[in-house]
């Protein structure tokens, strides 16, 4: 039986459509997973990103926060979260935070400081204040790429998010943890072909989302 | 008016870009800031609106502290125009230009209507409105980035280096057209640029600047050209100022010898009549009477003239509108010598000979040494202002 069998005898199983461990279900948890850890890690990363870029200030902390934060093994971290937290959700989100925050801070860092710094001085000197000159000069060219680094972080949380069964939550990785504990190879690869299905939807997302918000004055670059 | 008064600027790491420089800049006309790099012309410049703030001394706009207002609010009464334009990339032209007029609190409507008007002025074809800055050459941007300072028709406009990265032609081009906006707006405006030329074909007033933010001379283009105040100003200005200041002197007295032109059609009497002897060349013009090209009187025959066998005559310069340095240019570049006059329609209005010109420019000399001794009293008070602080600089020093 290769891979492909295993897909189709997956995704033809109606059971597999239903009740707590149907795919909708583990489908609507992973995705909610997923956009909590990347709104709390936007959250932090953002401000943090555009403010050091603007200032110009920080980059080298930045840089070592970022490259510690890589440096991290999400599973390790969830265990040793888990063991001193005990159960619950903050064991799981924790590692999902600490991966999708150095992406997140550093392309937001660097898509600050790569604007260029012509309309910037022209901005500060035509009496824009420098709330008006990082929101409405900086950031609307930087946009792209923060946007890049905010879809990368999204794909390592959404593949990343798997973890969670192995400490009883749900989500996707459910499949894969069961599946090859019960020896069950159709399981394992459904939910690894789910996984992957999100990520690339997880593209489709940020690539319209870019076509939306990006001004085709920048976009064209 | 805006007063420099002895400012100062020193940076952290004890570098002074400008020493004690006091200037006064007249309302309503072109002051521009020229000097080598490093001399502190775009640091006085931008000392004007506080993008840098002066260690000592103080700038006053109309009397009042530049210090004592708020800084965008000064800002916003100046216009600010750089180098590469500096356009926002993501707005289009019209919002571009509409940008101090939105931040001013007008509605969209009102502000893209002023942007389009200023698109007008500055010689932009409306069709731009809609493109994105990527979309113009090196010049429409500059052009965009002069309507967007003066959107808000401040009183004050700063420009530093705004032509430097066109190519000559475009450069000349934008030159012609801030001197035709400036006569409509009477605007005061503090140009920065590195090129003295640009500085004598835009300035009213000229401050020459030298390494170390010091003022070197504080003076009208043609006064510069012809009494630099020392051997550093003398060498800035370069070895043609001779020639670059027949520019000032208009051909307006030359004498043109109307004789020796003959049209295409002519009779052989009339070739006759016409080589007098004065001239050793027939202009020959075209029915119009436009310059066509030059001929010995005996290589002509009547009925017969063929613009292949004549003398190309070169770019004429228009008599009496340009200048002496214009007619001089055409009498050297002529393969006989002679330049040949026109009218503002382009017809031949008469030739003139280098020997000619040669002496209409000794004549034009002698005058003005005779007016500098009568009614320059007032150009040489000025100057001497500025030459007396310039002493005092240096005695201080």
């Amino acid at each position: 039986m290769n891979v492909l069998n295993y897909i189709d005898a997956f995704f033809s199983d109606s059971a597999h459509w239903q009740g707590y461990d149907g795919i909708p279900t583990r489908l609507a948890e992973h995705i909610q997973y997923t956009l909590e850890a990347l709104a709390i890690a936007a959250a932090v990363g953002l401000p943090v990103g555009l403010l050091t870029g603007h200032t110009g200030r920080g980059g080298n902390i930045l840089a070592l926060i970022a490259t510690a934060g890589r440096a991290l093994p999400s599973f390790g971290l969830m265990v040793l979260m888990f063991v001193l937290l005990g159960l619950g959700l903050a064991p799981v989100m924790i590692p999902l935070v600490v991966l999708a925050i150095p992406p997140i801070l550093v392309t937001t860092y660097e898509a600050m400081r790569s604007v260029d710094p012509a309309p910037v001085d022209a901005a500060r000197g035509m009496g824009m204040a420098e709330t008006e000159v990082l929101f409405r000069v900086e950031l609307p060219v930087a946009l792209p790429l923060i946007l890049s680094g905010l879809r990368s972080a999204a794909i390592q949380i959404v593949s990343t998010a798997t973890i969670a069964a192995y400490v009883s939550f749900g989500g996707l990785g459910r499949y894969i943890v069961d599946g090859l504990y019960q020896r069950d190879y159709e399981k394992v690869v459904g939910g690894a072909t789910l996984v992957a299905a999100l990520a690339l939807v997880t593209l489709g997302v940020f690539w319209a989302a870019g076509r939306l918000s990006v001004s085709r004055g920048v976009r064209r670059a | 008016m805006i007063r420099i008064d002895s400012v100062t600027k020193r940076y952290p790491d004890g570098t002074v870009a400008v020493d004690r420089l006091s200037l006064e800049i007249p309302d309503r006309s072109i002051t521009v800031l020229v000097g080598p790099s490093g001399c502190g012309k775009t640091t006085t410049l931008r000392m004007i609106n506080r993008m840098v703030e002066p260690t000592e001394g103080t700038i006053t706009l109309d009397g009042v502290d530049i210090m004592k207002q708020p800084v965008n609010t000064l800002r916003r009464s100046m216009g600010y125009v750089i180098q590469n334009a500096g356009l926002f990339q993501h707005r289009t032209i019209i919002d571009n230009i509409a940008t101090v007029p939105r931040m001013l609190g007008w509605g969209k409507d009102k502000a893209r209507a002023r942007a389009g008007e200023l698109m007008e002025r500055v010689g932009l074809d409306s069709a731009l409105a809609k493109r994105y800055p990527y979309q113009l050459s090196g010049g429409q941007q500059q052009r965009v980035g002069v309507a967007r300072a003066l959107a808000a028709d401040p009183p004050v406009l700063l420009m530093d280096e705004p032509f430097s990265a066109v190519d000559p032609i475009v450069r000349k081009g934008l030159q012609d057209e801030l001197l035709r906006i400036q006569e409509e707006l009477g605007k005061t405006i503090v140009f920065v640029t590195h090129d003295i030329d640009e500085a004598v074909k835009l300035g009213t007033m000229v401050a020459v600047m030298r390494t170390g933010g010091h003022l070197a001379q504080f003076a009208p283009p043609a006064e510069l050209l012809t009494d630099p105040a020392d051997a550093f100003v003398e060498d800035f200005l370069g070895a043609d100022r001779g020639i670059r200041r027949l520019s000032f002197f208009p051909s307006a007295g030359l004498e043109l010898l109307t004789a020796p032109i003959v049209a295409v059609d002519a009779t052989a009497e009339q070739i006759a009549a016409r080589a007098t002897g004065d001239a050793p060349y027939l202009l020959v013009t075209d029915l119009d009477g436009k310059p066509l090209g030059w001929a010995e009187p005996g290589e002509l025959t009547a009925g017969e003239i063929r613009q292949d066998q004549l003398l190309a005559c070169g770019r004429p310069f228009v008599a009496g509108k340009e200048s002496l340095r214009a007619a001089l240019d055409c009498a050297v570049l002529s393969p006989t010598g002679w330049a040949v006059a026109v009218d503002g329609e382009g017809r031949a209005a008469g030739v003139v000979s280098q020997q000619t010109i040669g002496e209409a420019i000794r004549g034009a000399h002698a005058e003005r040494r005779a007016d500098g001794k009568t009614d320059g009293k007032k150009d040489s008070r000025d100057s001497k202002g500025s030459k007396k602080d310039g002493t005092t600089e240096k005695a201080a020093r």
